[in-house]
């Protein structure tokens, strides 16, 4: 099986596979430094926005910018949130629904194609995996238009609609070599000698047992609907669009509020981070997952 | 008939999806490939056949080459982030390879930059990248100032040449975690028998990883590529948060969204188009081969 991009299998091949035992010489004085050096470097982006954010107005000069505010204030806070926060449950109603659903036909569609194969069924799935691949510009043009044609009003409902079709190629990848390396094929089989159909074996003896892959397209699927601008920007506006578009509108002004805007660029980012930080080790494996293979 | 009572159902159960496939991938691409093919360029409907002109009006008609001149800055900003994600991927695998203490704190802080949204990091990358040199310096520069590297201070993104480089640098910082965990995940997936082998054989560390290691990533390393490619090609979000739309950042999705502004859905579509044959001359073969060496195994 080359297709590795197994969720749970990769994660735990990210498990240390030793504990660092070895003493403290220069070659691993190096190696410490740099780590360290790298990590606030990686961090570098967070503690400028975290500073800038509890600034007041007169704090902002070019020549503090490095400095923790003088004034802690959270008047910059209060902005941000009350220009983002109707984006801010409306981004709620797309993602949860988007993970959630697309989350299903993938594990439906990932069964199929591992473990209840028909003729040509890779065929199918390559198909299926290009449209992971598209730039989304080379369908937007027709699909804004058959949504205008139709007469579909732009916002949550038509973006959750979206979402779900083009994450159907990733969620199907995911369960797809999820199913195929952790459910073994005689467990389909005796279903089948026991005289089990398709949607009993899946809903009974596949579905429980497929929680991990659930873990990784939910986080995968909600990180991706929370974070699309593209999609966005063609189908809803300010008023029912999600917060990625709020949040362009509040820091994209001629002479944006820098102290506002990073507060807003925090709370905008506050939702995906806490999933990744409580769900990291299963988030990893999604990124794996993302790779046809490794 | 047997055998199609036996997979009928699966096919059943996955034909919602293709249908829907069928119509949002590939009856838009062919929707909007035909769109590029017409004369419709305002937005009145308009159904003439204009064969491949819009595509050579890309090419050599365009006002000061303004298409060439976004397939050039997306081919810069390509290498740059290619080379540096994958760079900065590898060393922090290595790294944290070799046995570090407290490896999940550093895993998940290089690693956290991929859960936020490119709108989100460009409003703190466009405060870095503040292209005031000198006194009135800002952001990076102002830092560079205070550490004596006064030298080091440039126009970031507003480099009329090569600021495309400096674009690319929100988007190393975001996806570098991404390809250590990649590398991580490989380097993990090796034989510990093989580091032994090698190992007994007196082999160097240099050249248990020249020769043994390495080679064993490759396809690691080839995925990574694959992702990060077709993600560069698509690049609009950074780009729109960062320096909104303009000449000097402009690629070609960004010059998707600024054509379809002014209504020209035939040429919007035909740039569309061009950006897909990009993402597909590589896709393509390499689903291709995913496919064959998976029936191989």
């Amino acid at each position: 099986m080359t297709t590795v991009a197994v969720p749970p299998a990769a994660v735990e091949s990210l498990a240390p596979r030793r504990k660092a035992k070895r003493p403290f010489g220069p070659a691993s004085i190096v190696k410490y430094a740099l780590a360290i050096l790298f990590l606030l470097i990686v961090l570098m982006p967070l503690y400028v926005l975290i500073v800038t954010s509890f600034k007041s107005g007169g704090d902002i000069g070019v020549t503090s910018q490095w400095n923790l505010p003088e004034h802690w204030t959270t008047a910059s806070w209060v902005k941000a949130w009350s220009s983002l926060r109707d984006s801010f449950f409306r981004t709620f109603q797309l993602a949860i629904p988007v993970a959630v659903i697309s989350s299903l036909i993938g594990a439906a569609n990932g069964f199929v194609l591992s473990r209840w194969r028909f003729p040509g069924a890779d065929v199918v799935f390559t198909l299926i995996l290009f449209g992971m691949f598209i730039p989304y510009q080379a369908v937007m043009i027709p699909l804004r238009e058959i949504v205008t044609t139709l007469g579909i009003p732009p916002g949550i409902p038509t973006l959750v609609f979206v979402h779900c079709i083009y994450g159907i190629p990733i969620c199907t990848l995911i369960f797809r070599n999820y199913y195929a390396t952790t459910v073994p094929e005689e467990l389909v089989e005796a279903a089948r000698v026991d005289g089990a159909g398709l949607l009993r074996t899946f809903g009974w003896i596949i579905l429980p047992i497929s929680i991990p892959g659930f873990v990784v397209t939910i986080i995968w699927q909600f990180t991706s609907a929370w974070n699309d601008y593209l999609f966005a920007i063609f189908l809803s506006n300010t008023r029912n669009g999600p917060i990625t578009i709020a949040l362009n509108a509040l820091a994209g002004a001629q002479s944006p509020d820098y102290a506002a805007s990073m507060a807003g660029a925090l709370i905008t980012s506050l939702p995906t981070l806490i999933v990744y930080v409580l769900l990291g080790r299963w988030f990893i494996g999604g990124l794996m997952a993302g790779s046809v293979k490794s | 008939m047997r055998r199609l009572r036996h997979w009928g159902p699966g096919l059943l159960l996955l034909s919602p999806s293709l249908i829907l496939l069928a119509i949002f991938v590939y009856g838009l691409i062919a929707w909007t490939t035909k769109m590029s093919v017409s004369d419709q360029h305002t937005a009145l409907k308009s159904n003439g056949f204009v064969g491949l002109d819009n595509y050579k009006n890309l090419f050599t008609n365009d006002i000061q080459d303004r298409f060439v001149h976004s397939l050039r800055n997306l081919l810069i900003f390509t290498v740059v982030f290619l080379v540096g994600a994958m760079l900065f991927g590898l060393i922090w695998a290595l790294i944290l390879e070799r046995g570090v203490r407290a490896e999940g704190f550093f895993r998940t802080i290089y690693l956290f930059p991929m859960a936020v949204s490119f709108v989100a990091s460009g409003v703190v990358w466009r405060w870095l990248m503040n292209p005031v040199v000198g006194d009135g310096a800002g952001g990076i520069n102002a830092l560079f100032a205070s550490l004596h590297l006064d030298f080091l201070q440039n126009k970031w993104w507003t480099n009329p040449t090569w600021g495309m480089a400096a674009m690319a640098m929100p988007a190393i910082w975001q996806l570098s975690g991404y390809v250590m965990a990649l590398f991580l995940a490989g380097f993990r997936g090796i034989p510990q028998e093989l580091r032994e082998a090698a190992a007994m054989d007196g082999a160097s560390t240099y050249r248990l990883y020249r020769n043994v290691i390495f080679p064993q990533l490759t396809p690691v390393a080839l995925s990574a590529l694959i992702i990060l490619g077709h993600m560069s090609m698509k690049m609009f979000d950074l780009i729109m948060s960062v320096s909104g739309p303009q000449w000097l950042t402009e690629v070609p999705a960004v010059y998707v969204w600024q054509t379809l502004l002014t209504s020209d859905y035939a040429k919007a579509a035909a740039i569309s188009i061009v950006l897909l044959l990009l993402v597909a001359v590589v896709i393509v073969p390499y689903l291709i081969y995913t496919n064959r060496a998976e029936k191989n195994s």
